[in-house]
């Protein structure tokens, strides 16, 4: 276990993390009980701390762009949670207007500028943000979530490529964890063949780390970020996670009788829950009580149960208006 | 004030006073930036503006179409440019499933997606399978695209101007056999408006349309069609998506009869799209079958006589269209068609 950040940073992040695993919980349980979201949903519970950490270390006007399983990264980068849950209801309300659903999220005000459900997709348009961003010559940076899979795709290769020969701010952020769909690594990977081999091949410099500690995490980007900004060209940081719940959908891998993967494997994992990490340490150093920690999730369940009340009260799109937007 | 030059002398006119006005703009691709660049079509936007601004591209159209996609999110405005217009296959994840998606997709958080591709058909010598096709109608498929086939000089250069102001991804088809013809050019850089087609010969007896290099082929099988006194009016598509179904149909009505000539294969084809609007909506009015034209149902060869039997050209336009008029070919000239290519790629 690493060291204690700063307990007010740290404290502000573990909020972060809670505020996400109980939206994506509470939406989870409306998702599967109430059949009214029809927006195939993937849960990033468990993976909290990646989202979290790599956004604690940026700007709001740095940018991300985020893949299928994307609420984590747009909550964490301070997207507006009533805008997520009225777009899984698919309405007008919702950040995109019902029109986009659960794995086309964005919020231009906090620099969430796209995600997509296409394997890699993104990735090479947050290459060309860092490319603007280098012509600007500012010290914006651009930073691209991708899961492990996408290592088995052609575009990753290109933009790494590209993103190392013109030097351009931009990180590159694995979440690893372990699973394409229901495929695991190990068929997926030949022995021996580390992903960050690879990337060290295209002369882009990065680390493996413990993405189920956001204060690790959080280090690790805030010193990639600092190599971004003095125009050192790309960085790559591969964390280590695990998703709890099914690959799409609200349930738990076993509750639907699935066997791509243990039981006991995912309790192995649960064990070392990102929250339960992060909350340890600050409780070990008395900068958190559970009476705090017990009002921070009062308040949160509050403000999410409101933001699905909010969500079934709000119009749905207009029909009449269903060509719009297209130009 | 207008003076005559050729389609890729507009094109490079175009470029150069797009970007004069607007720092945002750079281009890229494999290759825009050396000396004979693009057919010669941004060499003076190298010279004008270096290689800050029109700089080489690694071979990777897909990514580079999202670097371009990223960075005009982020307020550029980029053009990429592929030699060959068959390479934009490989980006066509980020063309079809990002471009053309992203305003709708994202709603009111969408920002501006000002991309603009340019997509050269390599119709010439021996081009073979996969360097010849014209992707206007494959990409006119998907709602949010706006598609452009230019087929003159003049609209050469509009098009490239309006595409650049636009706030919405463009992709623009040119035709390589069109780049040596010459025609009238605005000197100020004028848009053309974009989602119009223009009459570009006024007639009374049969409409041929057509978009990029048909036009052309077209009006020459116009002026032939004279010698048996059949005035054909000749519509330039121009804009493929969104298509001004006004224009067309106007035409098909008044002269009720119609010949779709198109550079790309019949079948699921532009040429099928205007057919069925006739057939929806200018039924009433036609005189004879529609009459499509289009590449033999075959890939492009490459040995010159199946070469020539491939596309369609003026005469095969003027013989479609004296079969839809009731007149026989006896006594007939007929042109060749429009080549002002001279090789050798």
């Amino acid at each position: 276990m690493s060291n204690l950040l700063d307990p007010t940073e740290e404290k502000r992040l573990l909020r972060s993390m809670l505020r996400i695993r109980r939206a994506e919980e509470i939406i989870a349980h409306h998702y599967k009980t109430e059949q009214q979201m029809r927006t195939p949903t993937h849960f990033g519970i468990g993976q909290e701390a990646v989202a979290v950490g790599v956004c604690g270390a940026l700007q709001q006007d740095d940018v991300i762009f985020s893949h299928h399983r994307c609420h984590t990264h747009y909550l964490a980068k301070g997207g507006d949670l009533a805008g997520l849950v009225a777009e899984l209801y698919g309405r007008a309300t919702g950040c995109s207007g019902g029109r986009g659903g659960s794995v086309h999220l964005a919020d231009r005000k906090v620099g969430v500028v796209a995600t997509s459900a296409i394997l890699g997709e993104t990735v090479p348009v947050a290459v060309g943000s860092a490319l603007a961003f280098k012509m600007d010559g500012g010290k914006r940076v651009a930073v691209t979530f991708f899961g492990d899979a996408v290592f088995e795709e052609g575009v990753i290769y290109e933009s790494l490529n590209y993103a190392a020969v013109n030097g351009l701010p931009v990180l590159f952020c694995c979440e690893n964890n372990l699973y394409s769909t229901e495929t695991p690594l190990s068929l997926r990977r030949k022995s021996g063949s580390e992903f960050i081999d690879r990337v060290r091949s295209f002369g882009v410099p990065g680390e493996v780390i413990d993405g189920n500690d956001v204060g690790v995490v959080r280090e690790a980007v805030a010193n990639a970020v600092a190599r971004l900004r003095r125009g050192e060209g790309p960085a790559y940081i591969e964390c280590l996670t695990y998703r709890w719940r099914e690959h799409v959908g609200p349930l738990f891998d076993y509750e639907a009788n699935r066997t791509y993967r243990t039981r006991d494997e995912l309790e192995d994992w649960m064990r070392r829950d990102p929250l339960a990490v992060s909350k340890k340490r600050l409780m070990n150093a008395s900068a958190l009580g559970d009476a705090e920690y017990e009002a921070w999730l009062a308040d949160i369940d509050a403000e999410v149960a409101s933001a699905i009340e909010a969500a079934k009260a709000a119009p749905w799109p207009e029909v009449r208006l269903i060509l719009e937007g297209v130009l | 004030m207008s003076r005559t030059l050729t389609y890729c002398q507009a094109l490079s006119e175009g470029l150069v006073q797009a970007m004069e006005r607007d720092e945002s703009i750079f281009v890229t691709g494999i290759g825009v930036d050396y000396s004979s660049a693009v057919f010669g079509s941004t060499t003076e936007a190298v010279r004008k503006f270096g290689k800050e601004r029109i700089f080489d591209a690694p071979a990777m159209e897909n990514a580079l179409t999202g670097i371009a996609i990223g960075a005009a999110a982020m307020g550029k405005r980029p053009l990429i440019v592929h030699l060959r217009n068959d390479f934009m296959f490989l980006a066509f994840d980020q063309m079809i499933n990002l471009a053309a998606k992203w305003k709708y997709m994202y709603g009111p958080n969408a920002v501006p997606m000002p991309l603009v591709v340019r997509g050269i058909v390599g119709r010439g010598w021996g081009q073979g399978a996969t360097h010849s096709q014209s992707l206007h109608g494959v990409l006119g498929h998907f709602p949010g695209l706006t598609v452009l086939a230019p087929a003159t000089p003049a609209d050469a250069k509009g098009m490239t101007i309006a595409a650049l102001q636009a706030d919405r991804p463009i992709v623009i088809i040119e035709n390589r056999r069109l780049y040596d013809i010459k025609g009238p050019v605005d000197i100020e850089p004028n848009p053309t408006p974009l989602g119009r087609a223009f009459v570009r010969r006024e007639g009374s007896d049969i409409t041929i349309v057509g978009c990029s290099i048909m036009v052309q082929e077209a009006l020459v099988a116009a002026q032939d069609l004279q010698q048996k006194g059949i005035a054909a009016e000749v519509v330039d598509i121009a804009t493929v998506r969104p298509l001004d179904v006004d224009t067309i149909t106007a035409s098909i009505r008044k002269t009720g009869r119609l010949v779709v000539v198109d550079t790309d294969w019949e079948f699921c084809g532009l040429a099928a799209e205007i057919a069925a609007l006739a057939a929806e909506r200018c039924l009433k009015q036609l005189k004879a079958p529609v009459c499509r034209l289009g590449f033999a149902d075959c890939p492009a060869p490459v040995s010159a006589p199946l070469e020539e039997a491939f596309y369609p050209k003026a005469s095969s336009i003027t013989k479609a269209s004296l079969a839809l008029c009731g007149e026989s070919e006896e006594g007939m000239t007929f042109s060749a068609h429009v080549d002002t290519f001279k090789g050798p790629y």
